[in-house]
């Protein structure tokens, strides 16, 4: 236990923007291949080129899971794909000991037209397992998928889900690796299935070195010893506490500003108070459970007198996770008076996930409920705490009693 | 058990760097037969895979797998009795010949057009699971050895129903066969590479071989003189087709010195191919993308 399995050193990788242009970089690269050269033209940019992955080193030993992350196009599948074996670096060296194995495009080299039985041989074929250690274990990927009543269906008839889980339930039966890969798999199937992949992974993660690619940073934050971030192919943040690197992660997230509605009203600023005090910087970290304001500043015309406003915190997806409609002291909802106006406004205690978030404000006409402005993407902030939970909202709580019924099991 | 095998994996170490595989010839090598050991399984499940896909999903079956050369059969006899073309004398009746002849040369061309065919529909396989590239190829040619067994054994029925006994020589047939997959898959191996990146390939190779059919002893005979006559002499291929028929039916080969000829070379070209092929793969497996 504890000894380095993955050893990368300044490992670059280079792909091209032009089709026809990367088409023939990889006839010249054969070529000077065949000739005993170095591949990638010895590290040089050739137009249209760029550097997916640029200069990455990390050490990995048994039982830490690496996890990548950053936006698409940071260079994260690509360095696994180097890693995997299935392209080779143009620049630095890995050197990885032990069986390596991946959890990429389950269910790749399926056949539609034949059975799910006849898949698993193949597929495990593809893994490179004989068919007699196969057939001791089919009954576990059959039951582990949860599909025993179609197995003797073609894989066309099934559905994506089914597929997912057939693919899955192979590998993560089969394998036994020292070094394991893992690329978006959990990201589909449903709830139950998805809580039995994280229990299997978890397993096969406490005994090998892991390098896991997800965007979902619940994930992350549940088996990742380690965290790095990425951006444009270099590393933005290597660390081995989790929850920092997925705060870095948020910060790079950027929150689109978009405007819209009939121009009658128009929001012309916006400022978070974080615990009383202005927001220091433009984009914000504001611990979980501080308290939360702002100061709006709008415009309305004359003829919409009397509109409604509505104020939202939006996650990354834009969705809205609080909805906060103001309202007067009588109950109704707050007609706002012509002019231009500055309101504060108390948004409470914020109880919410980590992760970046934005505020996104509209005007309603009153009568004809006609959207007079909507601005999203507004102030940025994020919020950072020690873990990142599965819910958007996260509120503490002490159990008031625990009554002991008996002191065993 | 399991710890044992724990500790001789551990021993295994891999290594990735930009520094061409020529560099260092004797693990190139030795990487090569343990890929080769370890496609064994890999291209039985796959061939089994295909061939059982490909059958279920037709009515006639193992008809296809002789149709297309039946169908040329019977145009090239059509076209020899109503005298729009006008065929030379055969060492055999015309139909034995050109039925033998177009046989061969389908085997040939299945051969021939696996290793693109098959590579090509595994591309997203190749991109996502590494798993030893050899099985691919060497599932194209099981399933073209499949195939050919169908023709041959119909071949077989139908000379003898036209009363064509080929004698003891045909035991020596299946050489004849062997290297007519060998030579395919050659010249289907060498064009991979390119035919991956570049569809003109895979678009060129049926105008090409059409040409070169016609200068092989296929449908006509062999030319008595003239710049003809060289071509045919000097083409590749004559020696193979030549050779097969000529065990198949009975005949004494003409050309069997350059048939041993062609299949020593073929033998050096499939090794050289081989590794083009193993150097070619990752650089093609990245500008196909994933």
């Amino acid at each position: 236990m504890g000894e380095t399995l993955i050893k990368v050193e300044g490992l670059s990788k280079k792909f091209c923007r032009n089709l026809k242009k990367s088409m023939w970089y990889g006839m010249q690269d054969i070529g000077s291949e065949l000739r005993g050269k170095r591949h990638g033209a010895d590290g040089v940019l050739r137009p249209d080129e760029f550097w997916a992955v640029k200069d990455i080193s990390f050490e990995l030993k048994r039982g830490e899971c690496l996890g990548l992350i950053g936006h698409n196009g940071a260079g994260k599948t690509t360095l696994l794909r180097m890693l995997n074996g299935l392209i080779r670096p143009d620049q630095g060296r890995i050197e990885m000991r032990g069986t390596v194995g991946a959890l990429i495009a389950l269910g790749a080299g399926f056949n539609p037209i034949l059975t799910g039985r006849e898949n698993i041989y193949v597929n495990a074929a593809v893994l490179g397992l004989s068919k007699q250690y196969v057939d001791s274990k089919i009954d576990e990927i059959i039951d582990f998928a949860e599909i025993r009543e179609f197995i003797n269906s073609p894989v066309q008839t099934y559905s994506s889900g089914m597929n997912v889980r057939l693919g899955f339930a192979i590998a993560a039966v089969l394998i036994e690796p020292d070094i394991l890969f893992l690329d978006e798999v959990l990201a589909v199937g449903d709830i139950s299935f998805v809580i039995k992949c994280l229990n299997t992974v978890r397993q096969i993660t406490s005994k090998s070195a892991v390098v896991f690619v997800s965007h979902n940073m619940q994930q992350i934050s549940a088996f990742c010893t380690r965290v790095m971030v990425m951006d444009h192919g270099h590393v933005q943040l290597d660390s081995t506490n989790p929850s920092e690197g997925i705060n870095r992660y948020y910060s790079l997230v950027k929150h689109k500003q978009q405007t819209s509605g009939t121009g009658e009203a128009e929001i012309l600023g916006l400022e978070l108070i974080v615990n009383e005090q202005e927001a220091e910087s433009a984009e914000p970290t504001i611990p979980h459970g501080a308290e939360l304001g702002c100061r709006i500043k709008l415009r309305i015309d004359n003829s919409r007198a009397g509109a409604n406003m509505v104020v939202n915190i939006s996650d990354v997806a834009m969705n809205q996770v609080i909805t906060m409609p103001l309202y007067s002291l009588d109950g109704r909802l707050n007609r706002l008076p012509a002019g231009i106006l500055e309101l504060e406004i108390s948004m409470g205690k914020v109880e919410l996930s980590s992760g970046k978030y934005s505020i996104t404000i509209g005007v309603i006409d009153s009568e004809t409920m006609e959207v007079l402005a909507r601005a999203q993407g507004l102030s940025p902030f994020c919020i950072i705490s020690d873990r990142v939970y599965w819910g958007k909202f996260v509120r503490y709580v002490v159990p008031q009693k625990v009554n002991i019924m008996t002191t065993s099991a | 058990m399991k710890n044992e095998k724990k500790l001789i994996d551990k021993m295994h170490t891999t290594i990735y760097t930009p520094d061409s595989l020529l560099a260092n010839p004797f693990r190139m090598a030795r990487e090569m037969l343990r890929d080769l050991a370890a496609s064994r399984e890999l291209a039985w499940r796959l061939t089994v895979r295909d061939l059982s896909a490909q059958y279920r999903q037709t009515i006639l079956g193992f008809i296809w797998a002789i149709i297309l050369p039946l169908a040329n059969t019977l145009i090239w006899i059509f076209l020899s009795r109503s005298g729009v073309v006008n065929v030379s004398d055969t060492p055999l009746p015309y139909p034995v010949y050109v039925f033998t002849g177009t046989m061969l040369w389908a085997i040939l061309m299945d051969a021939l057009n696996a290793p693109l065919q098959i590579v090509t529909a595994s591309k997203i396989m190749l991109a996502k699971i590494y798993f030893p590239r050899e099985a691919l190829v060497i599932a194209g040619i099981y399933q073209t050895i499949f195939n050919a067994l169908i023709k041959v054994t119909l071949l077989i029925v139908a000379l003898l129903a036209m009363g064509i006994y080929p004698g003891w020589s045909v035991l020596l047939f299946p050489i004849g066969l062997f290297s007519l997959v060998l030579v395919g898959t050659v010249i289907g191996l060498a064009l991979t590479p390119v035919g991956l990146l570049y569809t003109d390939v895979g678009k060129g190779i049926p105008l090409l071989m059409q040409f070169m059919m016609y200068l092989t002893p296929v449908v006509f005979a062999m030319p008595k003189s003239g710049i003809s006559a060289t071509l045919f002499q000097m083409n590749p291929l004559t020696p193979l087709i030549l050779t097969a028929r000529d065990w198949l039916t009975g005949l004494t080969p003409e050309y069997l010195g350059y048939f041993v000829v062609v299949n020593m070379i073929a033998i050096t070209l499939l090794i050289i191919f081989w590794i083009v092929f193993r150097l070619a793969m990752p650089i093609l497996i990245e500008r196909m993308g994933s």
